[in-house]
């Protein structure tokens, strides 16, 4: 299918040759490849700095700023401009249109004005020959700043009450006075670093100028039509007169969401300027240096508890490092606060969200969108708890999961409608064994050895919706031509996830014809046009089933027609595979097509898909913001070495929610790809800035995320077979982007078990910070063993 | 005066190509994708750590074809000459079936996204080259250089476990290669002048030194496994530029009298088995010492004469009393390795010198040496605290002890003090406590982004502790930086 991979190989044995139950190659509910892996392999998919540049292409590179928060007291550029292949340096100046390139808030300039807020800020632009002479040219740069005062950490922002827009605050009852009265109440601080989304491909656009003013931009981007817009409103052009075309991505983990439309923009004003195309593909260090992150954010709570272990009252801060301007902060700190119950009923809890607002990189969409940072919060409470009264974690966690009514409602109003967590933590820990390796752990520790180890098992709920609730809406294009081939295109973007070929089954299932009629073609603004990014996880959600309403509406038209032809009724048209039958008379796909088309009927339609039931009052933080919640839980053990802080996860053990899963490789692949990648973050990912603002772990040769031998030897993933009732979804599938990098918590709370089993007493624990480094393991060890001896 | 060619010759894609008027920092990976149209090996850095670029380079060491995977995003251009390179393109057969390798990625769904696989796959057709039957080690180590945000690994171990069973009969390496490089190797100096500066690629030591006495302040290029980055990143230029890799006499590995001699060219992966039989410890230093594609040509002289304060190597070669070796046209200089490094950035290498060779004196009775690394992650990593230590041990007593540390100082640096407090003394835990609290007051460490203060030196510390329990505690001795089974009840 897509492409005539076939010409390359084998067919894939889980697609091709074996029918479906339903007789179709290619159906849902089959581990169909990505549609792109012998592409991928042969190294003949192209991205966009892979696409053959028009002729006199230009290539561009940035100045940027090496000051987090000045004046710009003078900029000379004259040496810039008179560097070798340098053909234009524009500036703030030149832009015809509005200087922004932000999602919401306007306030997130192309380049700096009379201002720097971050160090690494774009301030000009160099357009040259060659990359290699517009990127020596941006050295030229001469720039006086006047140093103002820099806000860099959380800390120095509450303090100046910093921020990038106001507290916002998520209450049910009143947490006070029963803290006051509650048997049992802890307080404490959990620190969470960021995490950088070190997509394989970095930052790139390709723009080139068109007719009457307009342009088109070739880019890697979760969201076309964001691009198109901040590229209009640059320019200073009807909507109508940009197209933004994105036919896969290196990667993206929300790192593409917002950010490319600098970069796009960028290059578009340069096409725009010179009239010829323009290239921008950014060195990693500066991709890194200039671009959002994951939020740091800092948990503060307070809570009071029954012996058994049960939540009775939470008070939660969340104070988050957004940057120096908006960006997505509002909906991500939102997001932190509807995930800070994670699966757990909280009977009275305040919760309230500080965006901070720093000199620094503005952050912004990462993978789980502040859900992550949100249920750190509360894994750490309940850990906390556990030690507290002497229990096992596990058994605290279940005493506190949402159950039947009452404890079925979250803090914001929704009801938790299956609770099915309880069953599937239980169904895990027997598949992991975990209450006999619990023993087994506790064992080894007890020998008091040089390593130690730890156990943990965490839970994820996570809300799938834009809670933004406007953007849960889709577009799809589906086009039958003659020969009874398809052409499939929606508003969704593939970063990898396998979003593709997941639409394109549902399109195989709905047409009931095999996947290879279908051809997946690149996300154009000029063929779907408003779209959201792909994002929140819900992408196939909401594509699948634009595009199922695309191709319904074009098989209603033909089983209307084949009615006809028969002189039958509608009902007698049977869709089988390949063909139809209507009233023992069988005619073929392409027969079909190409009948209906002599009769004169449209091959063609549109598609759209709106998520019903969700309803959601912003102002007050009440309502259903999200269409369902998808679940899953994960074992983790490690083993940690106390000399010198160094560990290693031994094993890993998931049971992941999908629904009735579209395509199981896939999600299994995001399973075990989310997870890691949320390991990495809990670990070894450590964003390192210096006094001065400066990011000194800017490339991966100082940013480490995982590698091959990181991921443990054995990792057992399972999906939940889920038995229960749930939201009408496409094919009855659940979204699986994001949650399962959450499950890596897990990790992180068997890391914080192996430095507990130091301390003699609950409050000698040392309380480990994120990312849990082999220099914060070390350090938490030490500090515990110090406390043992006194 | 020597004879020379501006031409760089090489095997690609079934043919000898020969390339003039090259821009001696044009890297083979801009030269594919910008001057050859060929896209599929990915930029993902321009630093060497992520492995999208990854290609499989031929060359001849000792006559023998050597086929190793190379970071293309920082090897320049010149040093293709007298190799044959292939690429991601290069796998298919004329027919277009998949490579072994590249099937068993598609069938184990081993691609995501897709922009690390080209580079996966090549890294894999490294190893399946060298083996159809992979261990789970071997294939963790051949992937440490190559980044997948994406995946999890999961399905590439599989692959990598799959490829010689799908068909182990497949080879894109042609069987007359060796000769065809042979032809391709010769005496002649290669030089030519690029758009910054002129540059030169000698064949023969003595060329070599011709060379620096005429233009002592040339640039000297080993392994381009950091000038590599001075040239993507600090984008710096050159005025003159002297590469090393064309002289095979710098390359050699031997066993004398003296001890072990390693040539300064010689590369991380061709000493590694001599120097793992000089001292098991350094086998798995250099496993973890970047990665299959920077062994390739990371080099032993290049890691000491750059300077660097955490090179990983200095600290091990120190400890084991390593001598240097420095030629130039007036002869021969020899110093011990530690004098070497005077301070950040300043090394005892006069104008017109250039690092010959490394010389290990043979160890006594009683001598090991023991390494630990520490860093963010085992793989490819660099060290926060790396510490060497040389102890002879006779009778229970310390005769000798070497102890030198990376990430500690500016340079490498010894710690004395902690030496003192072990020689003559017994080895036993009493002793060893008493010079860990001299360790732990001997160096002051910098924080900066691969560690604290206090971290480096609780850490360098505990190595101490490490280092007794390595040699009396055979349970309490193992160590994370492999995955092992000891630790796992499946």
């Amino acid at each position: 299918m897509l492409d005539r991979p076939d010409r390359l190989g084998a067919p894939d044995p889980a697609s091709a040759g074996l029918p479906d139950d339903d007789g179709i190659n290619g159906g849902v509910r089959r581990s169909i490849r990505h549609e792109s892996a012998h592409k991928h392999v042969a190294g003949s998919a192209p991205y966009t700095d892979d696409i053959p540049v028009p002729a006199n292409c230009l290539h561009l590179a940035l100045g940027l700023s090496q000051r987090s928060h000045a004046v710009i007291r003078s900029m000379d550029l004259s040496a810039v401009r008179a560097a070798r292949g340098v053909i234009a340096v524009l500036t703030a100046a030149d832009v015809p249109g509005v200087n922004d390139a932000s999602p919401i808030a306007g306030d997130d300039p192309l380049f700096a004005e009379e201002c720097v807020f971050f160090h690494g800020q774009p301030l000009f632009v160099v357009a040259a020959t060659d990359r290699r002479a517009a990127r020596q040219a941006t050295k030229l740069a001469k720039v006086e700043y006047e140093d103002r005062p820099a806000i860099l950490t959380i800390d120095e922002a509450l303090a100046q009450n910093s921020h990038v827009s106001d507290m916002k605050r998520l209450q049910r009852g009143d947490p006070m006075p029963i803290l006051a009265e509650a048997s049992h109440r802890l307080s404490g601080r959990l620190e969470i670093g960021g995490q950088d989304h070190l997509y394989l491909e970095g930052q790139v656009s390709l723009a080139m100028p068109g007719e009457d003013g307009g342009i088109t931009v070739l880019c890697s981007s979760q969201h076309p039509t964001e691009v198109q817009h901040n590229v209009a409103k640059v320019l200073a052009l009807p909507d109508a007169a940009v197209t933004v075309e994105v036919r896969r991505m290196g990667g993206g983990f929300g790192g593409k969401e917002t950010q490319p439309a600098i970069f796009a923009a960028i290059a578009a004003l340069v096409a725009s300027k010179t009239g010829r195309a323009a290239k921008i593909r950014l060195d990693r260090d500066d991709d890194m240096a200039i671009t959002g992150k994951r939020h740091e954010t800092r948990i503060d709570y307070d809570v009071g508890f029954d012996d058994r272990g049960r939540i009775l009252a939470l008070d939660v801060v969340q104070a988050l490092r957004c940057g120096y301007s908006l960006d997505l902060s509002n909906a991500i700190a939102d997001r932190a606060m509807f995930h800070a119950d994670n699966a757990y009923y909280l009977p009275a809890v305040r919760i309230r969200s500080y965006r901070c607002r720093t000199h620094t990189v503005s952050n912004t969409a990462f993978r789980g969108f502040g859900g992550p940072q949100g249920m750190m919060g509360i894994e750490r409470i309940i850990h906390r708890i556990a030690h507290h009264l002497n229990l096992d974690p596990l058994a605290v966690r279940n005493a506190n999961l949402y159950a039947q009514a009452p404890r079925n409602v979250t803090p914001y109003g929704m009801e938790v409608g299956e609770a099915v967590l309880l069953r599937l933590m239980q169904e895990l820990a027997a598949r992991a064994d975990y209450a006999k390796r619990n023993k087994t752990v506790d064992a080894f520790n007890a020998k008091c050895g040089v390593f130690r180890k730890g156990l943990a098992l965490t839970p994820v709920k996570f809300g799938i919706s834009f809670t933004t609730t406007h953007l849960n809406q889709a577009g799809a294009l589906v086009h039958v031509y003659t020969d009874g081939s398809v052409h499939l295109n929606h508003g969704g973007t593939e970063m990898g996830q396998g979003l593709f070929v997941k639409v394109a089954q549902v399109v195989a299932e709905t047409f009931c014809i095999d996947i290879e009629r279908i051809m997946v073609s690149a996300t154009s603004t000029g063929k779907v046009p408003n779209t959201s990014a792909t994002a929140a996880s819900s992408s196939s959600d909401l594509n699948g089933m634009a595009a199922r309403s695309a191709a319904l509406a074009i098989r209603a038209r033909l089983t209307k027609f084949a009615a006809e032809l028969y002189q039958a009724e509608p009902d007698d048209v049977q869709w089988l595979p390949n063909r139809i039958v209507v009233r023992g008379e069988e005619m073929g796909w392409d027969m079909l097509i190409k009948q209906a088309y002599l009769a004169r009927n449209s091959l063609s339609s549109t598609g759209y898909y709106a998520t019903p039931a969700i309803q959601y009052d912003a102002a007050n933080m009440r309502g259903r913001p999200f269409y369902y919640f998808a679940h899953g839980a994960a074992v983790s053990e490690v083993t940690v070495d106390s000399l010198t802080g160094e560990y290693r996860i031994d094993r890993v053990d998931i049971l992941h929610d999908v629904g009735k899963s579209l395509n199981p490789a896939i999600d299994l692949g995001q399973i075990e790809g989310g997870f890691i990648q949320g390991a990495g973050w809990l670990t070894m990912e450590e964003l390192w800035w210096d006094r001065q603002g400066r990011l000194r772990t800017h490339a991966p040769s100082t940013y480490k995320i995982p590698t091959a031998s990181d991921r443990p030897a054995i990792m057992n993933i399972d999906l939940w077979d889920a038995a229960g009732d749930h939201a009408e979804t496409i094919f009855r599938s659940k979204a699986v982007g994001e949650p399962p990098l959450m499950l890596a918590i897990s990790v992180f709370e068997a890391l914080q078990e192996a430095v507990a089993s130091f301390a003699s007493t609950p409050e000698q624990i040392v309380w480990l910070n994120a990312p849990a480094t082999p220099e914060a393991v070390l350090m938490a060890i030490e500090s515990a063993k110090r406390a043992a001896m006194t | 005066m020597m004879q020379s060619r501006s031409t760089i010759r090489f095997w690609h894609r079934g043919a000898i190509r020969s390339l003039g008027n090259i821009d001696p920092i044009h890297t083979v990976l801009e030269w594919l994708r910008e001057d050859e149209g060929l896209t599929g090996s990915k930029e993902g850095c321009a630093e060497g750590d992520c492995g999208t670029c990854t290609a499989l380079m031929a060359w001849l060491e000792n006559g023998e074809l050597i086929v190793r995977p190379v970071n293309t995003c920082i090897v320049l251009l010149p040093m293709l000459d007298g190799s044959a390179l292939f690429t991601v393109e290069d796998l298919a057969d004329e027919s277009g079936t998949l490579h072994p390798v590249q099937q068993a990625m598609v069938d184990a769904h081993g691609s995501q996204c897709g922009f690390c696989t080209p580079g996966i796959v090549m890294a894999l057709a490294g190893l399946y080259h060298q083996t159809r039957e992979p261990s789970r080690q071997q294939i963790l180590d051949q992937l440490a250089g190559n980044l997948c945000r994406c995946t999890g690994y999961g399905p590439i171990v599989e692959a990598a476990t799959m490829m010689g069973r799908l068909d182990p009969t497949r080879s894109i390496i042609p069987t007359n290669l060796a000769d065809e490089l042979s032809f391709l190797q010769d005496d002649q100096c290669l030089q030519g002048s690029g758009p910054d500066g002129e540059w030169f690629a000698p064949a023969t030591i003595d060329d070599l030194s011709l060379l620096l006495e005429a233009h002592s302040d040339a640039t000297i290029v080993a392994g381009a496994t950091d000038v590599g980055l001075w040239v993507t990143k600090q984008l710096l230029t050159f005025e003159r530029l002297i590469f090393l890799h064309r002289i095979s006499d710098l390359r050699s590995v031997q066993t004398t009298d003296a001890g072990l001699e390693i040539g300064a060219m010689a590369t991380y992966a061709s000493a590694r088995s001599a120097l793992a039989g000089f001292a098991p410890a350094l086998d798995e230093l250099i496993r973890r010492f970047g990665s299959e594609q920077v062994r390739s040509f990371g080099t032993i002289g290049g890691n000491i004469a750059n300077g660097s304060p955490i090179g990983d190597m200095p600290p091990a070669l120190i400890a084991a009393n390593a001598q240097l070796r420095l030629r130039s046209a007036e002869g021969d200089r020899v110093i011990a390795l530690e004098d070497f490094f005077i301070d950040y950035g300043k090394q005892d290498r006069h104008p017109g010198e250039f690092v010959e060779a490394v010389v290990l004196p043979r160890p006594g009775t009683g001598w090991a040496l023991h390494v630990h690394k520490l860093s963010k992650r085992f793989d490819q990593d660099i060290s926060a605290v790396c510490g060497a230590f040389a102890l002879t041990i006779v009778d229970g007593l310390v005769r000798d002890a070497r102890i030198v540390f990376g990430g500690m100082a500016a340079i490498p640096r010894r710690a004395l003090a902690t030496e003192t407090a072990l020689i003559g003394e017994l080895w036993n835990e009493d002793t060893v406590w008493a010079a860990m609290g001299v360790l732990e007051r001997e160096f002051e460490p910098m924080t900066d982004q691969r560690g604290g203060a206090d971290y480096r030196r609780i850490a360098a510390r505990n190595l101490l502790w490490k280092v007794w329990l390595d040699t009396t505690d055979d349970a309490a001795a193992m160590s994370l930086s492999r995955q092992s089974s000891d630790f796992v009840d499946a």
